[in-house]
């Protein structure tokens, strides 16, 4: 299991289009489970709806939990897609 | 004649005949079912039917909008993937075996709650997007094919709210333009007319949709928000004369846009544009500006409650430079004073803000504000071709002090391992009679000179420009000023850097001529006046 802390930069946060992409990403690492927290609700990462729910702002600070066979990977992958999107 | 008012989300204007936007019937009945796995099956039929649809409104939107505003159908049929989505109506048909309409209606209730509860205005607005596609599962469902009303001319479309699916569909050959009575300026409805360009008005209110009937006559002004229903002949004409001045004003743009700023001797000019927000870089490209020859760097922190963090200036500047995809962009460091106040600076009262404790003069003094924007700025340099542009210079000692925290902050990067880039361009206003007069001492020491013209004029003419009274004192064109700007000119160019024009006087086309004449390499105007300067350089012959 990973887990790593990112902290919103973008202006308007985790809307429509990025959480469409994220959910997109997390769905794309097979067997691998992507959870994100903010003020202690979690969502699955790959559950656009929930995840645009969530209502991640500028300045929020996020927690992911990685678990599955590629979870380095995915890892990489996703703080690779917030540090050039969020 | 009445006349409504709501927020125009496409500045041109339409005069038309209403054409009231009707929805197919979408309402659905509670129905007990018996068969649950055929309701199910039939859930997924609709969510097909509409995938594909929406796949087929995401090529016309891709064509006609672009990548960037087609995506939200993009995510539309991701919304219609969406688990938990799919699990809340499985679950209401399995449970209260109740017919599939239903299931989708109420899920669509409870997700649109959602977001509509969300204190985030722009979260709010996606519980369009929710009922959006639930009613498009339900006219699958219904099996009511959308069909577009057929009108032989253009109209102007009036609903309650269009959903953005409804806005990109309808045939942009018969709208002329549209109006709805709610919604928010955040819709992707908004976003899409503005990218269709088709006059747009929203959030005309219920009582403008009560009023209207099919065939009305209407004016619809996208630039105010204006709506006259019924309009009397003298505002007709008014507007008809409106609209020939936008129509003019475009096509100078279609046929300006992508000429160079040469006179017919062949000098070349470079036209840049004065931006005051991130949100100005649109009006920028559109006008076909070579650059930003001044972003004002003070809205943000007018904008805030309190000193804008180092973090938020370097968003703002690294979108200002992404956005200008590697053209100039000049931004001017912190010009606030007694006469734009702050409360947070706390700055005194003074008898005399114009001559007073301001700009540069703060930065100087208070070097923790200065820092904060400069590490901003250096860092945000690596996205674009960043010049930095410091106002209110009077002294070669001032510079020497700003060039030396600057180099302090670079150091202050590299040892934080952050990055900056090694071409940035250094200059400074020149907008006192005193940087103008020693600018033969200024000039090595810079890359370029920006003229202010605005406040070089009330220092050199010794009047205060916020007082009317003094109006037949301010001669713009005063040979003091236009020879200080010359001798700039001379010692900018004598030392190997370039000068511009950012103040108002550069937009003025009686004197782009001289401008020429004295060698001057740029002029920065705002931004609708661009391609009529433009224009202006095209028709200078200096041979003459």
């Amino acid at each position: 299991m990973k887990t790593f802390s990112y902290t919103i930069k973008d202006e308007i946060g985790i809307h429509a289009r990025p959480a469409g992409n994220l959910a997109k990403l997390a769905k794309s690492f097979e067997g691998t489970k992507v959870t994100i927290e903010k003020g202690g609700k979690s969502v699955d990462a790959t559950k656009l709806m929930m995840l645009m729910g969530l209502g991640v702002k500028f300045g929020d600070t996020v927690n992911f939990t990685v678990e599955g066979p590629d979870e380095d990977a995915c890892s990489d992958a996703i703080l690779d897609f917030m540090t050039n999107n969020l | 004649m009445n006349k409504f008012h709501g927020t125009g989300v496409y500045g041109a204007v339409a005069i038309g005949n209403v054409s009231l936007f009707k929805r197919q019937d979408t309402t659905v009945r509670r129905t007990k079912i018996e068969n649950i796995d055929a309701e199910l099956k039939r859930v997924a039929a609709a969510e097909e039917k509409a995938i594909a649809q929406l796949s087929e409104i995401y090529e016309k939107a891709l064509a006609e909008v672009g990548e960037t505003h087609a995506q939200i159908f993009e995510i539309h049929m991701m919304m219609i993937e969406d688990d938990d989505y799919n699990e809340s109506i499985q679950n209401i048909i399995k449970t209260q075996s109740v017919n599939a309409e239903y299931a989708v209606a109420e899920t669509s209730d409870i997700f649109s709650e959602m977001f509509a509860g969300m204190d985030d205005a722009y979260m709010q607005a996606r519980a369009t997007d929710v009922k959006d596609i639930s009613n498009r599962i339900i006219a699958c469902l219904l099996d009511n094919d959308e069909t577009e009303k057929s009108t032989s001319e253009k109209m102007v479309i009036c609903a309650d709210d269009l959903a953005p699916s409804e806005t990109v569909s309808l045939d942009k050959d018969k709208v002329l333009a549209f109006v709805t009575a709610f919604g928010s300026s955040n819709s992707h409805t908004a976003i899409l007319a503005r990218n269709m360009n088709i006059p747009a008005i929203i959030g005309a209110g219920e009582e403008f949709l009560r009023s209207i009937s099919d065939g009305d006559k209407i004016i619809v002004d996208g630039h105010t928000g204006d709506i006259f229903v019924d309009p009397d002949n003298e505002t007709v004409e008014k507007y008809l004369k409106k609209q020939s001045d936008d129509n003019r004003k475009k096509k100078l743009l279609q046929e300006l846009k992508g000429k160079e700023n040469v006179t017919l001797d062949g000098t070349k000019i470079n036209i840049y544009a004065n931006i005051g927000g991130v949100d100005g870089v649109g009006a920028v490209l559109q006008n076909d500006a070579g650059g930003i020859g001044l972003f004002r760097s003070e809205f943000l922190y007018l904008e805030s409650e309190d000193f804008p963090t180092e973090e938020a200036q370097f968003t703002a500047y690294k979108k200002v430079l992404e956005g200008m995809a590697g053209k100039k962009v000049i931004i001017r460091t912190l010009d606030i004073g007694a006469d734009k106040q702050v409360d947070y600076f706390n700055l005194d009262k003074e008898e005399n803000p114009a001559l007073g404790y301001r700009a540069i003069r703060i930065c100087l003094t208070r070097p923790e504000i200065f820092k904060t924007q400069l590490r901003a700025l250096l860092r945000a340099s690596v996205f674009g071709n960043l010049g930095i542009m410091f106002p209110m210079i009077t002294s070669v000692k001032e510079l020497q002090d700003i060039k030396a925290v600057l180099e302090e902050v670079k150091k202050e990067l590299k040892d934080d391992g952050l990055e900056y880039s090694e071409n940035i361009e250094i200059g400074i206003m020149i907008e006192t009679p005193a940087a103008a007069i020693i600018s033969d001492k200024l000039a090595p020491m810079v890359d370029f000179f920006s003229v202010g013209t605005n406040d070089l004029t009330q220092y050199t003419l010794a009047c205060d420009r916020q007082n009317a009274k003094l109006e037949p004192f301010i001669d713009t064109h005063h040979e003091a000023i236009l020879r200080l700007i010359e001798m700039s000119a001379e010692n900018a160019h004598k030392a190997g850097a370039w000068i511009g024009i950012c103040g108002e006087l550069a937009a003025d086309t009686s004197l782009t001529e001289t401008f020429l004449r004295m060698g001057i390499d740029e002029l920065s105007v705002s931004a609708p006046f661009v391609l009529p300067l433009r224009d202006a350089v095209r028709k200078i012959d200096l041979r003459k």
